[in-house]
């Protein structure tokens, strides 16, 4: 029965699954026989610890569903019922928000781990691309989730976001009319929201990350050095630098998971509102569509193309300033895309590449930061400057890309993996 | 890999200084959520000089009860005053929020969660800060919200407090500080001008007590959070290095 080139378990009730569905085949593909470097460092645990968030946002989230009332008039009351009156349904509850902002974290250090060690470049594209397409996914589930405790930082944060799309010319009023289903954020806006949130967005972040890691365990994983472990094999086949990722990976991650979870228990024991960050303040107050607050702020993890967004305060070519700026926030999230494709390094890790490389990247990231940070911030002219140097360097990272990683003299790749 | 820690660790402690945020105001205080007698006592306070207006839409009188050590029968004597309440019943008012609005100019906001949106020490200054103002219908302003129109409830407790001109430890915006007795010569400084039943300090720590309760109210299962919190590391901790443990064993083969 079933393909007789399949991997399958000699006897028992192994064998009369194999036969029928290839589970030691995909356990060996995927795992005891999925040979990954050996020298993974400290930047490869993200990925594992996505997947981990991942899992905690879905099932907490199920639970949350079982309390929370989607809709104007019940959806605030029913989060403090949840914190109050619902068994443990605090910690479930923090763990979500916490889990929100982690997700935030490990998914920045996973994308900049990528960067750091050229895991987009060929024949990596697809990964990169699939990541990124999770990413965006992640943005707009974030973005409609927290809508959902209808304070009032959800509202005006969704009202601003929103309303950009009215930028667009032609188009945009009605546009951002049909995203909200009414003439401004409601109760309607929040129903389907809900819906989004806990079931059109995770269906596809999760068919997502199907393919990110079907795409990644096609071509096998990168490594610090950025060179290829497939060249150098023994007798049998198997890479000489590479080791199957269960058991060694796995317990190794187990670590990893351990390092997190402490980390992650700690906020969500003693600092769930993560010092307004991960819960704001003004969210604490219901939603009221006749009071807008003092100063409205997207969560840390949107800061840096908020800031971007603000930094436009010129027209140009017949554009206004505010659609200028949407188009340079989309911009920025659509560079990203095609970054396989900028890099023309015949290395690809940062330990080979020429000094331009590093200074450009660690600027990136510097002005990354400084971009979060001004995002927060209510704008003065200073600061607009600011963010406009941070902007001009976030692009010259992409596009003067081609350029400067031709130019440089790179050093000599090593044969084998170093330590 | 440590150095990257650090930096890490590094490049965020700015963000929680900027975090905290929000108006400054003349006095802090620090919740302590252990303390019952506090607890116990804010909650008395609460129900007797704040309740008439404000609800507390989301706390029950039986978990607080609970949380704060109070037997049912006490609390059912002492601390419900309604016939309408019962034990299980949120903190709920009487006066309607459409009257409210009338005398008021808008209904008294509920306070559940007034410690978590406002801030401990925002509470507590506010309530420090009404002062005499003959100009203002309540015939009290406050210093920390201006032209609010809530009246001085805790007066019969604090006395009448007026703005004076005097010396006081404490930085003063636009007044300059004495270099010889090291004090700030001020006429915005408060003073009980007129004693009511308490002295300044019993009234002081009245209004902790009032405040310590509104911090345990924004969040009553900070308390079950702390005594979870360390059983929960523990056992993370020790799975970490049994983790650790195991994974040096299995990497032992790998040069």
């Amino acid at each position: 029965m079933g393909n007789p080139n399949k991997a399958k378990a000699e006897s028992g009730i192994m064998r009369w699954v194999d036969d029928r569905f290839p589970a030691t085949q995909m356990w060996q593909d995927h795992l005891s026989k999925y040979y990954a470097p050996k020298n993974f460092n400290f930047w490869y645990f993200f990925g594992s610890l996505a997947l981990l968030v991942l899992v905690n946002q879905i099932l907490t989230g199920i639970w949350l569903t079982m309390s929370f009332n989607p809709s104007a008039e019940g959806a605030f009351a029913s989060v403090e019922y949840i914190m109050r009156d619902v068994e443990w349904g605090w910690l479930i509850r923090y763990m979500h928000t916490t889990g929100a902002s982690a997700f935030f974290v490990v998914v920045y250090l996973h994308m900049f781990r990528g960067l750091l060690y050229g895991s987009y470049r060929a024949p990596r594209e697809l990964v990169w691309i699939f990541g990124m397409t999770i990413y965006l996914a992640l943005m707009a589930e974030a973005f409609m989730g927290y809508l959902l405790p209808w304070g009032q930082m959800s509202y005006w944060g969704a009202q601003v976001i929103i309303s950009l799309f009215s930028a667009i010319p032609a188009i945009g009023p009605d546009l951002a009319q049909w995203v909200r289903g009414d003439f401004l954020i409601s109760g309607i806006t929040l129903n389907r929201f809900f819906a989004l949130h806990v079931v059109a967005l995770p269906i596809v972040i999760l068919a997502l990350v199907v393919l990110h890691i079907i795409a990644l365990h096609e071509v096998g994983s990168n490594n610090p050095d950025g060179i290829d472990i497939k060249q150098k094999k023994d007798e049998t086949g198997k890479p000489l630098d590479g080791i199957p990722f269960h058991p060694y990976y796995t317990v190794k991650d187990l670590f990893g998971v351990a390092v997190f979870l402490f980390v992650f228990c700690v906020v969500v024991f003693y600092f769930p509102e993560g010092g307004g960050y991960f819960i704001e303040k003004p969210n604490f107050e219901p939603a009221n569509p006749l009071k807008t607050p003092d100063h409205i702020a997207p969560v840390w993890y949107f800061t840096p193309f908020y800031a971007i967004l603000r930094a436009i305060t010129f027209s140009l070519f017949g554009l206004d300033a505010k659609f200028l700026g949407v188009m340079f926030m989309g911009a920025a999230i659509a560079v990203l895309f095609v970054l396989p494709w900028l890099d023309r390094s015949p290395v690809r890790s940062m330990r080979y590449k020429g000094w331009i490389s590093k200074v450009m990247l660690a600027l990136f990231a510097i002005s990354f930061v400084i971009l979060g940070v001004l995002g927060v911030l209510p704008a003065t002219e200073g600061r607009t400057i600011l963010a406009q140097v941070c902007t001009a360097i976030y692009f010259a990272f992409f596009l003067l890309m081609p350029i400067y990683t031709r130019l440089e003299k790179t050093k000599p790749v090593p044969e084998r993996v170093t330590g | 890999m440590k150095k990257q820690l650090f930096a890490l660790l590094f490049a965020l402690v700015p963000c929680t200084a900027m975090a905290a945020g929000g108006a400054s105001v003349p006095y802090s205080m620090e919740p302590d959520l252990q303390d019952q007698a506090s607890l116990q006592n804010g909650m008395k306070l609460y129900v007797n000089y704040c309740m008439g207006c404000h609800s507390l839409e989301y706390q029950r009188f039986a978990r607080a009860a609970h949380d704060l050590g109070m037997p049912q029968d006490l609390v059912e004597e002492n601390l419900i005053f309604s016939s309408d309440l019962a034990y299980n019943d949120q903190l709920h008012i009487a006066m309607d929020s459409g009257d409210a609005e009338g005398w008021f100019g808008a209904p008294p906001p509920d306070l559940t969660l007034e410690a978590r949106l406002r801030g401990t020490d925002w509470i507590y200054s506010y309530l420090l800060s009404f002062y005499k103002d003959p100009s203002r219908p309540t015939g009290v302003n406050n210093a920390v919200f201006d032209l609010v129109a809530m009246p001085n409830v805790l007066e019969p407790l604090q006395g009448v407090q007026e703005k004076v001109c005097a010396e006081t430890d404490r930085p003063v915006e636009g007044a300059e500080l004495d270099p010889l007795t090291g004090k700030y010569q001020s006429c915005e400084t408060l003073q009980v001008t007129q004693p009511g039943e308490m002295e300044p300090d019993e009234f002081e720590e009245a209004v902790y007590d009032l405040t310590n309760f509104l911090a345990y109210v924004g969040e009553p299962s900070k308390l079950q959070a702390q005594t979870l919190a360390p059983k929960v590391l523990i056992f993370i901790f020790i799975f970490g290095v049994i983790a650790y443990l195991l994974k040096r064993e299995y990497w032992r083969d790998i040069h």
